[in-house]
C-alpha cells in the first residue's frame, strides 16, 4: 500500500502563562491511500493538535518543537506559509467540529463551497459555482440549485455540516482530516453524515483521519484505530485487533464506557475514574499510571515502550514485557477475546 | 418589512412628540426673558411685545398653539435676529453644518475601520498599542481643544489653512479634522475589538485551512463580518460630531447650526433654542432609523430573520 501521509516522533508544546504545557509528546503514525485512521481518546488528549499540527493550523502560542510530518516524503513543517497554502483545502482538507460557527454567515454557502476551486485551479467563476452546486446535491442538499445564494443560518444543524463537509471535499483532496465532525449533531444525523463520509471515500478515493471520543462511531468507518491519550498513542492496531484484542488498560477502560445495549437499559456507564495528567508537568512514568488499577511500580518510573502485539498492532503498556505478571482484564474485555478467537485472532 | 419601518416610524414621532413637549415646559421654567435685560423698555411697551409673541396667554395656550404649529412644520419666530421663523434660519444654516458633520464622519469612520482593523491583525504588537494610543487620544481629547491646537499651528503659526473662514473647501479642513478625532477613535476600538472576535472564530480558521492566504482571509472574510456591526454606532457617533460641532463652528466661525444655537442661548432665544433643540431631535431619530432599516440590509441574518424565509 502506498504511504501518503508519515507522521514522525512528533513533539507540541505551548507557551501559556504558566509554563510550558507538552500537548503532543512524540506521535507517530502513517497513513496509506484509501484508508481510514480514527484517533480516538478522552478530551484534552490531544487529538485535534496532532491532526492540525498537518495542515499547521495552530494558535500562534503553539510550538512545533521536534518531528517531521511527510506527504509523499515531503516535509510539510519545512514548507513555507506559501506553500501550504497551495496544500490546504486542495490536497489536504479539514472538516471541523462546530457545523454551527464554521460557516461565514455573511456570505452565501454556494461562494463558501466554490472558494477552495476559485484559490486552486483556475477555473471560471461560473465553472466553480456549477461544480460546487454538483458537490452539494452530493452531499445530501436538497435543490442545491435554488439554494446557492442561501446563508448559512437557513439550513439545519445537519445540512450545514454537510455544507462544511461540501468545502472539505470539492477540490478532490487526497487527505480527509475530520475532527469530530459529528459531535454536535443528533445520533440519527450522525450515522448519516458517517454513511456520507464513507460513501463519498469510495467515490473520491480519499483517506481519512477520523477522530472522536466515541468508540462507538469507531467500528463504522474505520481501517485502523489510533488510542491517544496525554499526547501520545497508547496503541494503535487494526478495528479487529482494538476492539476484540485489546492490550492498553486504558482501551480497556474506553471499551468498558462504551455505551451498549445492556449499559443504555440500565443507565449506567463506566467511565474511567479519575482524570488525565497536568501536561505542564507530565508525570516521568507512564501518564495513566495514576488512574490504572493494574499499574506496577515500573509505570511511576518509566514510560513504556511501544510492545507488537501482533503485526501493525501496537500498545504502549508494560503488562506486555515479558517478565509482567499475567493480569486478569475486566469480564466485559474478556468477551471480547473470545469473539476475537471466533474471527479467527490469536489472543495473547 | 414595510410593517416594520412604519411601526418605527410611529415612534418616531412619538418620541418627537415628547421630547418637543418636555422642551417647551423646561423653556417655561427657566427664569428670565429675551426681554429681561432691556430695562428701557416700559411696562407697557413689555406688555405689548409680549403680546405679540403670545407670552401674555397661559402656558397651556402657548403649548397647544406650539404644538399646533409644530405639526405644520412651524418653529415659531426668533425673538431675535430680525424675527425670523426658526425653520428659515436653520435652512440658511444647514448647509456648512452638514458638510463638515458628514466631512468628519466620513474621515474618522474610515480612518477608524483602517486602523481598527490593523490594530485586530497585528494584536499585541506595537502596531497594536501604537493604534490603541491614536484611538484613546481620539476620545479623550475634546473637539474643542482640538480645534484650538489645529488653529494655532496649522492656520496662525503655519498659514497652511485659514484660521477662521467660511468659503471653499480649504477652510473645512480644520474644522472637519477637529470633529473626526471622536468617531475616529470610536470606530478603531470598536472595529479593533469586533475582528478579534472574528478572527478568532471557527469560519475564520476553515477559511485558512481552504488555502487562503492571510490577506484573503481578511478581505475576503474577516472585513466584512466586523464591519457590520459598526453600522449600530453610527447614531452615537452622529450625536458627539452634532454637540462637538457646537462649539467648533464658533471657534472656525462657521455660520452653520451649532454656531447659532451657541448664539440663541446667549441671547434667551426660547423659540430659536427649542426650534434647533427639536430639530436636532428629529436628525438623531431620523439617523437612527436609518441606521437600523440599513442594519436589517447588509446583515443576512436579520434581513432574513424579519419578512424573509425561515
Ligand atoms: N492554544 C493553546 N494553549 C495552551 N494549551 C493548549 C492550546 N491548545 C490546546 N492546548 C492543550 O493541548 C491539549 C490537547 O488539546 P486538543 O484540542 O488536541 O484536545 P482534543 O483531544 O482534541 O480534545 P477534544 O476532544 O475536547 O476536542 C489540551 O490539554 C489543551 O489544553
Ligand atoms: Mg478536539
Amino acid at each position: 500500500m502506498d504511504k501518503i501521509l508519515e507522521v514522525k516522533d512528533l513533539h507540541v508544546n505551548f507557551a501559556t502563562y504558566n509554563g510550558t504545557v507538552q500537548a503532543i509528546r512524540g506521535v507517530s503514525f502513517d497513513l496509506n491511500a484509501g484508508e481510514t485512521l480514527a484517533i480516538v481518546g478522552e478530551s484534552g488528549s490531544g487529538k485535534s493538535i496532532t491532526v492540525r499540527s498537518i495542515l499547521q493550523l495552530l494558535a500562534k502560542n503553539a510550538d512545533i518543537a521536534k518531528g517531521s510530518i511527510l506527504y509523499h516524503g515531503d516535509d510539510l513543517l519545512q514548507k513555507s506559509e506559501k506553500e501550504m497554502d497551495d496544500i490546504r483545502g486542495n490536497k489536504i482538507s479539514m472538516i471541523f467540529q462546530d457545523p454551527m460557527t464554521s460557516l461565514d454567515p455573511t456570505m452565501p454557502i454556494g461562494k463558501q463551497v466554490a472558494e477552495p476551486l476559485l484559490i486552486h485551479n483556475n477555473v471560471s467563476k461560473k465553472d466553480a459555482m456549477a461544480r460546487a452546486e454538483e458537490v452539494l446535491r452530493l452531499v445530501g442538499i436538497p435543490n442545491p440549485e435554488a439554494r446557492m445564494k442561501d446563508y448559512p443560518h437557513q439550513f439545519s444543524g445537519g445540512q450545514r455540516q454537510r455544507i462544511v463537509i461540501a468545502i472539505a471535499i470539492v477540490d478532490y483532496p487526497e487527505i480527509l482530516i475530520a475532527d469530530e465532525p459529528t459531535t454536535a449533531l443528533d445520533v440519527t444525523v450522525q450515522a448519516q453524515i458517517i454513511d456520507l463520509l464513507r460513501e463519498l471515500q469510495q467515490k473520491i478515493g480519499t483517506s481519512i483521519i477520523f477522530i472522536t471520543h466515541d468508540l462507538g462511531v469507531v467500528a463504522g468507518i474505520a481501517d485502523r484505530v489510533a488510542v491517544m491519550y496525554a499526547g501520545k498513542f497508547v496503541e494503535y492496531g487494526s478495528v479487529n485487533d482494538i476492539f476484540y484484542n485489546p492490550q492498553h488498560p486504558y482501551t480497556w477502560g474506553l471499551l468498558d464506557s462504551m455505551p451498549t445495549l445492556e449499559t443504555s437499559e440500565n443507565n449506567r456507564l463506566n467511565s474511567i475514574p479519575g482524570t488525565p495528567p497536568n501536561l505542564l508537568n507530565p508525570p516521568k512514568g507512564d501518564a495513566f499510571a495514576p488512574r490504572n488499577k493494574y499499574a506496577m511500580e515500573i509505570d511511576e518510573e518509566e514510560q513504556p515502550p511501544y510492545f507488537k502485539v501482533s503485526k501493525n498492532h501496537y500498545a504502549a503498556t508494560w503488562l506486555l514485557h515479558p517478565n509482567a505478571p499475567k493480569v486478569d482484564p475486566p469480564a466485559s474485555i474478556k468477551k471480547r477475546f473470545e469473539k476475537f478467537k471466533e474471527l479467527g485472532g490469536s489472543v495473547k | 418589512m414595510a410593517k416594520y419601518i412604519l411601526k418605527r416610524i410611529f415612534y418616531l414621532f412619538l418620541t418627537l412628540f415628547i421630547i418637543a413637549t418636555l422642551t417647551f415646559f423646561l423653556m417655561k421654567l427657566l427664569p428670565g426673558t429675551p426681554f429681561s435685560n432691556q430695562n428701557r423698555m416700559s411696562p407697557d411697551q413689555l406688555k405689548i411685545v409680549k403680546a405679540q409673541y403670545g407670552l401674555d396667554q397661559s402656558v397651556f395656550v402657548q403649548y397647544v398653539r406650539y404644538m399646533g404649529g409644530l405639526l405644520q412644520g412651524n418653529l415659531g419666530t426668533s425673538f431675535q435676529f430680525n424675527n425670523e421663523p426658526v425653520t428659515t434660519l436653520i435652512g440658511q444654516r444647514l448647509a456648512p453644518s452638514m458638510q463638515i458633520g458628514a466631512q468628519a464622519m466620513i474621515l474618522g469612520t474610515v480612518l477608524g475601520i483602517l486602523l481598527g482593523a490593523v490594530a485586530a491583525i497585528r494584536k499585541n504588537t506595537w502596531v497594536d498599542t501604537l493604534a490603541t494610543f491614536i484611538s484613546i487620544l481620539g476620545l479623550s481629547i475634546p473637539s474643542f481643544v482640538l480645534a484650538v491646537l489645529l488653529q494655532f499651528y496649522l492656520a496662525y503659526k503655519w498659514h497652511i489653512y485659514p484660521v477662521a473662514l467660511w468659503d471653499n473647501f480649504q477652510s473645512s479642513v480644520l474644522p472637519t479634522l477637529a470633529l473626526a478625532a471622536l468617531p475616529l477613535g470610536n470606530v478603531a476600538r470598536f472595529m479593533r475589538t469586533e475582528m478579534v472576535d472574528v478572527m478568532s472564530s471557527d469560519y475564520i480558521e476553515l477559511a485558512k485551512s481552504k488555502g487562503n492566504s492571510a490577506w484573503k482571509v481578511v478581505t475576503k472574510h474577516a472585513l466584512r463580518n466586523s464591519l457590520i456591526p459598526i453600522v449600530t454606532i453610527i447614531g452615537p457617533m452622529a450625536v458627539s460630531v452634532m454637540t462637538g460641532s457646537m462649539v467648533v463652528e464658533n471657534i472656525f466661525s462657521i455660520p452653520g447650526i451649532g454656531e447659532q444655537f451657541v448664539k440663541s442661548i446667549t441671547t434667551n432665544d426660547y423659540p430659536t433654542i427649542m426650534g434647533l433643540t427639536i430639530f436636532y431631535s428629529f436628525l438623531l431619530v431620523v439617523i437612527i432609523l436609518i441606521v437600523d432599516i440599513l442594519y436589517g440590509f447588509i446583515d443576512p441574518r436579520i434581513r432574513l430573520g424579519n419578512g424573509g424565509k425561515e
